[in-house]
């Protein structure tokens, strides 16, 4: 269609449009050969072969009475890019076009063997078991409902704390004592806090959201999924000072690794640790 | 007749002694992060090869990053790099480069 409405402007330029036009032209005569569903791919190489004469858009040949070679050249390389980007627009929806196009055929052909006396093929049986189990029982096509936890409530209290609010249920969601995520989040964060009487966390320093929520998520890893079978459902246990993970979907059991807080630099200034101390 | 698993005469369960040497000789290398005042971060990196001069690591490392460091001495930890900045995810990929370490043997920490 866009092509179509190009191709009337150009006309109206007449004369001067006319190199283009025959370029266009032959690009479009071979299609006229070809049935409907092909014109849809033509068109898009249509449009690439087309690329220079293309690219001189109506707003811009209107400032140029009669394109010489020389300007064409100069105006080429800030249009290519221009153009590319159109193409890429161009070219993304057209391939949505075509992929409902193919799509729509599939949706009808569905359980068409009913109608006709053919047999129906692998493939579609398939399909329509997919189909039945997504509507009835969408838990077993593997779109298993991911485990997902409350995201975290996080807050800058003053210019250097940072305040965790719902710590104790995110923890009571996990199965785990609140003590053992707490240790895990410090030792990442490389800091230190406390939890305040209203069962909120205090973190010293400034974090976000969203670095709050990568490290349950890595604490999720690796202290709460099973890694054999991947179920969220597990209980840690202390055994002779190593955590083990007992899984209560498969049985499964392994220990896992103590939290280390590592290397901490000193961060504050001596004389106030001093006075701390 | 050697075709067949069965008469083969390894014992399928020994150690091959390839996990060993690797996991043995070399422990993580972890990469921290700390927040100092503001929005100030300091990049600590523990657990380097003893093999390699930390001064001409932490020379290397200052001058790609463009940041300051130091070594500090640590009782548990032996020698301790210390960036200025979060430089953690540079690290990582400069010690898997220069073949120090794989991926796997670094470990990042922090948010
Ligand atoms: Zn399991």
């Amino acid at each position: 269609m866009k092509k179509k409405k190009k191709k009337k402007k150009d006309k109206s330029l007449d004369t001067a449009a006319a190199a283009s036009e025959t370029a266009e032209a032959q690009v479009e005569d071979p299609m006229a050969m070809f049935g409907e569903k092909k014109k849809k791919k033509k068109k898009k190489t249509a449009t690439l072969e087309a690329d220079t004469p293309r690219s001189e858009s109506p707003a811009e040949v209107d400032s140029i009475a009669s394109f010489g070679e020389k300007k064409k050249k100069k105006k080429k390389r800030p249009n290519l890019a221009e153009f590319e980007a159109q193409l890429k627009a161009d070219g993304g929806i057209d391939d949505v076009v075509e992929e409902q196009a193919e799509e729509k055929p599939e949706n009808t052909s569905e359980e068409s063997w009913l109608d006709s006396d053919r047999d129906y093929t692998y493939d579609e049986l398939l399909t329509r078991i997919f189909k039945i189990l997504r509507e009835k029982n969408p838990d077993l096509v593997g779109e298993k409902k991911r485990y997902t936890i409350v995201p975290p409530q996080v807050h800058r209290e003053g210019s250097r704390k940072t305040v965790f609010f719902n710590l104790v249920e995110i923890c009571k969601r996990m199965h785990r004592q609140p003590e053992h995520v707490i240790q895990f989040l410090f030792a990442e964060l490389g800091t230190s806090g406390s939890i305040d009487g209203s069962q909120r966390l205090v973190i010293k320093g400034r974090f976000q959201q969203k670095q709050i929520e990568n490290i349950l998520k890595r604490y999720i890893m690796e202290y709460v999924t099973c890694k054999v079978c991947k179920s969220p459902e597990t209980i840690l246990e202390k055994d002779n000072r190593i955590f083990f993970l007992h899984c209560e979907a498969c049985g499964a059991v392994k220990s896992v690794s103590t939290i280390k807080t590592g290397f901490k630099a000193q961060t504050e200034k001596r004389a106030a640790q001093r006075a701390a101390q | 007749m050697s075709d067949i698993q069965n008469f083969k005469s390894y014992d399928p369960f020994a150690d091959t002694g390839e996990e060993e040497t690797q996991t043995k000789s070399f422990d993580y290398i972890h990469i921290r992060i700390q927040q100092r005042n503001g929005r100030k971060t300091l990049t600590t990196i523990t657990g380097l090869p003893k093999e390699i001069s930390q001064k001409k690591i932490l020379k290397e490392f200052k001058k790609i990053f463009a940041c300051n460091g130091t070594i500090v001495e640590n009782e548990d930890y032996g020698q301790v790099i210390q960036l200025q900045g979060d430089h953690r995810l540079k690290v990582q990929q400069f010690l898997v480069d220069e073949k120090i370490a794989t991926k796997s043997q670094v470990k990042i920490h922090g948010f």
